[in-house]
C-alpha cells in the first residue's frame, strides 16, 4: 500500500487551510505556499508516474479497510496522467494568477485554488463512486467561488446559472448513486464491475438506466451537446486563471466517463451494450460542430475560445465514443493538447484584454496592443494547436483521431464533421487573429490626448505597462505553449504511456483484483460470541473473500 | 409505505422540475431545494424500505435495515444544505450588483454589460 496516492488530496486540503487561517493577511505567503504545494504534489505526481508506469496499480485504503466496505483511492495510469496533467497546469495558471494580480482581486483566491486542486485530483484517484460525487462536489463547490472571483453584476448572474445548472447535475448524479446501489448493492467500482456480470438481461432496466443517468452526468460536466449550455457563458466570464484551470475540470466528466464506461459498464456486457455508443458518438459529432461554428460565429474573442473549448470536449469524445483502445489512446492525447492549448488561449485572452483599449474583445479595430508582436505569436502559436494545424500537437491528437475511427462503422461521419469543423475553426480563428492583430491601428477620431500629453503619457504608460508586462504572464503562456510543443516533439513516448494507458483500461481484471483482493481490515461480527471481535484486525480474518461474506448487502 | 415514498420523491421531484424552469431566482433555488429534497428521500429507499429494524449490529437481532444508505444521506444533506447556502449568496450578490433576479434576462441587462454574453446563457434548463 503506498501512501503516496493520498498524498495530492492531503496536501492542497491542508494548505487550503493553513492558507485561510494563517496566511490570510500576507499576500506573499498566501503565494509561496500555493505555488509550493502544487510544485511538491506535482513531484509526487510524477513519482507515482513512474510507479505506474510499468503497469501496476497502487491502492491506498483509508483506514486500512478492505476494499468494498472501506472506501480505496487507486492509482493507475490513467488517474496519474490526469493528475500530472492537472498539476502541471496548475503551475502557470498560478503563475500567471501571480503575475497579472488577479489572485488579489478578491477574497481566499489562493484558497479555493487550492481547494479545487484538492476536488480535481481526489476526483481522478478515488475508486468508489460516491467518493467520486463527494469529490465532484469539492471541485464544484471551489469553483463556484473561483468564477465569481472579484465579482462584478455579469459574472455574478452567470455564476447563479452556473451553480443552479451544477447542482441539477449533482441530484441527478445521487439519483444514478441511489439506483446503482439499489440494483447491485455497492458502489465501489471495482465491486460494481464485478456485480454487473452478475446482471441477467431481463433484471437489468434499473442498472441500465443508472448507466444512463452517470453518462448524462458526466455529459453536462464534460460539456456534451445538448448539456453544453453553461460552458460558453461561465468559461467567457470566469476570470482568466480560473478559466485556465476549468480546462481541466471539462476532462474530469471525460475521465469520469472513460472510467465508468470501461470498468464498470463495459460494452461488451450483454446488459450495457449499445448504452454508451448509441447517445455518444451522436453528441460528440454535434458538440464538435456546434462547438467549431461557435468559433466562427462568437462576436468576442473569450467567447470564441470558449466555444473552442466546447469543440474540442466534442473531439475528445468522438474518439472516446469509438471505443477501441486507440480510440482511447487518441482521445487521451487530445485531452493533454487540449488542455494545454485552452489553457494557454484563455491567459492569452486576458493579455490582450488588458492591453486592448477599455478591455474591448470584440472584432472591432483598435490601438495596436503593447507587446503585440509577442502576444500574436502566441496567439497564433495556441490557435493553430487548438484549430488542429500542423505542427502542433492539435494536429497529432486529431490524427490520431481520425486514424481511430477508421475502423468504425460510422468513419464517415466522424471523418466528415471532424474535417469539416477543423476548417470552420481554421476560418473563425484566423478572422479572429487579423482583426485583433492585423487591423490593429490608432483610430484618428480618438488622437487629441497623446498630442497634448505626449510625454507624460507615455511616460506613465510605460511605467503602467512595466507594471502590467511582470514578465511572469507570458513566462506562464510560454510554458503552457512549449508543453505543447514539448507533447508534439515527444508525441512517440507519449503515446505509447497512453496506448499502454488504453490497454490497461480494456483488461480491467487486475484493477479488480487489485481493489477487492488487497487484504485490509474485515469487521467480523459472529452473534453474541464473536461481539468482541469487533475490532480484531487479526489477519487471519483478512484473507477471507469478502466478495462471499459481505452479509450486510440485501439480497434481491 | 412504498407508495408513500415514491409519490413523495415523484411529487417533490416534479414540484422541484417546476420551480426550477421559473424565470427567477428564488424559485429555481428552491426548486433545486426540492430536488434535493427528492433525492434523499430516494436514496434511503436505495436501501430499501425497512420498518422499526436496527442499522448497526446488534445481538439478537437477525433483521436490519442496511446503514449505508442512511450515511449516503447524510453526506448528500449536508452538501445540498452547503450547496443551498452558496447559491443563496451567489444570488443575492448577483440581485445586489444588478438589481435584478431574473435567472436569464437579455432586456434587463445593466448599461455596459455585454450584449452577445445574454445570447446563449442557456443554462436556464
Amino acid at each position: 500500500m503506498s501512501h503516496w496516492v493520498i498524498a495530492p488530496i492531503l496536501l492542497p486540503a491542508m494548505m487550503a487551510a493553513i492558507i485561510i487561517l494563517a496566511a490570510r493577511y500576507h499576500p506573499m505567503l498566501q503565494r509561496t505556499f500555493s505555488l509550493a504545494t502544487v510544485g511538491v504534489c506535482l513531484a509526487i505526481a510524477l513519482g507515482l508516474l513512474v510507479a505506474v508506469a510499468d503497469g501496476s496499480i497502487l491502492l491506498y485504503q483509508l483506514g486500512n479497510w478492505a476494499a468494498p466496505f472501506g472506501i480505496v483511492l487507486v492509482a493507475d495510469r490513467l488517474s496519474v496522467l490526469f493528475v500530472v496533467l492537472t498539476l502541471f497546469l496548475a503551475i502557470p495558471v498560478l503563475l500567471y494568477a501571480i503575475g497579472s494580480g488577479w489572485d488579489m482581486r478578491g477574497r481566499q483566491f489562493h484558497a479555493l485554488f487550492q481547494i479545487q486542486i484538492m476536488g480535481i485530483l481526489g476526483a481522478f484517484l478515488t475508486g468508489d463512486a460516491f467518493n467520486l460525487f463527494v469529490f465532484f462536489e469539492i471541485l464544484l463547490l471551489a469553483s463556484y467561488g473561483l468564477m465569481i472571483h472579484s465579482g462584478g453584476s455579469t459574472r455574478l448572474r452567470v455564476g447563479v446559472q452556473y451553480v443552479v445548472f451544477n447542482l441539477l447535475g449533482s441530484t441527478l448524479f445521487l439519483f444514478a448513486l441511489g439506483t446503482i446501489y439499489a440494483e447491485l448493492g455497492t458502489l465501489n467500482i471495482a465491486d460494481i464491475a464485478v456485480r454487473m456480470t452478475a446482471v441477467s438481461p431481463e433484471n437489468s432496466a434499473g442498472v441500465r438506466v443508472a448507466a444512463v443517468l452517470l453518462l448524462l452526468v458526466f455529459g453536462i460536466k464534460a460539456a456534451v451537446l445538448p448539456l453544453h449550455f453553461w460552458l460558453p457563458a461561465t468559461y467567457s466570464t470566469a476570470p482568466a486563471p480560473v478559466a485556465a484551470l476549468f480546462a481541466i475540470m471539462t476532462k474530469v466528466g471525460a475521465y469520469s466517463i472513460i472510467r465508468f464506461y470501461t470498468i464498470a459498464f463495459p460494452p461488451d456486457l450483454e446488459v450495457t451494450q449499445g448504452l454508451f455508443d448509441t447517445w455518444l458518438l451522436p453528441g460528440a459529432l454535434l458538440t464538435l460542430a456546434i462547438g467549431m461554428i461557435g468559433v466562427l460565429g462568437a462576436k468576442r474573442l473569450d467567447r470564441l475560445v470558449a466555444f473552442a473549448v466546447v469543440g474540442s470536449m466534442g473531439m475528445l469524445l468522438t474518439s472516446v465514443s469509438v471505443f477501441t483502445p486507440e480510440g482511447i489512446a487518441a482521445a487521451l492525447f487530445y485531452a493533454v493538447h487540449s488542455t494545454l492549448a485552452t489553457a494557454a488561449l484563455f491567459l492569452l485572452v486576458d493579455v490582450i484584454r488588458s492591453r486592448r483599449a477599455e478591455g474591448n474583445l470584440g472584432w472591432t479595430p483598435a490601438p495596436p496592443i503593447v507587446g503585440g508582436a509577442l502576444v500574436a505569436a502566441m496567439f497564433f502559436a495556441a490557435a493553430i494547436a487548438m484549430a488542429g494545424l500542423p505542427p502542433l500537437s492539435g494536429f497529432v491528437g486529431k490524427l490520431l483521431i481520425l486514424d481511430a475511427a477508421l475502423a468504425d462503422p460510422r468513419m464517415a461521419w466522424v471523418w466528415a464533421v471532424l474535417l469539416s469543423s477543423s476548417l470552420i475553426a481554421v476560418v473563425g480563428f484566423s478572422r479572429a487573429g487579423s482583426v485583433i492583430f492585423w487591423k490593429a491601428h490608432a483610430p484618428m477620431e480618438t488622437a487629441p490626448e497623446p498630442e497634448t500629453a505626449e510625454v507624460s503619457a507615455s511616460e506613465t504608460s510605460s511605467e503602467a505597462d512595466q507594471e502590467r508586462q511582470s514578465a511572469l504572464p507570458m513566462v506562464a503562456i510560454g510554458t503552457l505553449l512549449s508543453a505543447t510543443v514539448l507533447v508534439t516533439v515527444f508525441a512517440g513516448p507519449v503515446h505509447r504511456y497512453l496506448n499502454a494507458t488504453a490497454a490497461q483500461l480494456f483488461a480491467p481484471e487486475p484493477y479488480i483484483s487489485v481493489v477487492l483482493d488487497t487484504p485490509g481490515k474485515v469487521i467480523t461480527y459472529t452473534g453474541k460470541h464473536g461481539h468482541d471481535e469487533k475490532d480484531h484486525k487479526d489477519a487471519d480474518h483478512k484473507d477471507k473473500n469478502h466478495r462471499d461474506t459481505d452479509h450486510q448487502e440485501e439480497d434481491h | 409505505m412504498e407508495i408513500l415514498v415514491a409519490s413523495a420523491v415523484g411529487i417533490l421531484t416534479a414540484a422541484g422540475i417546476y420551480l426550477i424552469l421559473r424565470k427567477r431566482t428564488f424559485p429555481v433555488i428552491l426548486g433545486t431545494a426540492f430536488i434535493s429534497y427528492a433525492v434523499n428521500v430516494f436514496l434511503f429507499a436505495s436501501g430499501r424500505l425497512a420498518v422499526n429494524r436496527p442499522p448497526v449490529l446488534q445481538d439478537d437481532v437477525t433483521l436490519y435495515t442496511d446503514p449505508l444508505p442512511q450515511a449516503l444521506v447524510l453526506t448528500a444533506i449536508v452538501i445540498a444544505f452547503g450547496m443551498t447556502a452558496v447559491v443563496v449568496m451567489i444570488g443575492v450578490g448577483a440581485y445586489l450588483s444588478s438589481q435584478d433576479d431574473h435567472i436569464d434576462d437579455q432586456d434587463q441587462l445593466p448599461p455596459g454589460a455585454d450584449q452577445d454574453a445574454s445570447e446563449s446563457q442557456g443554462a436556464n434548463p
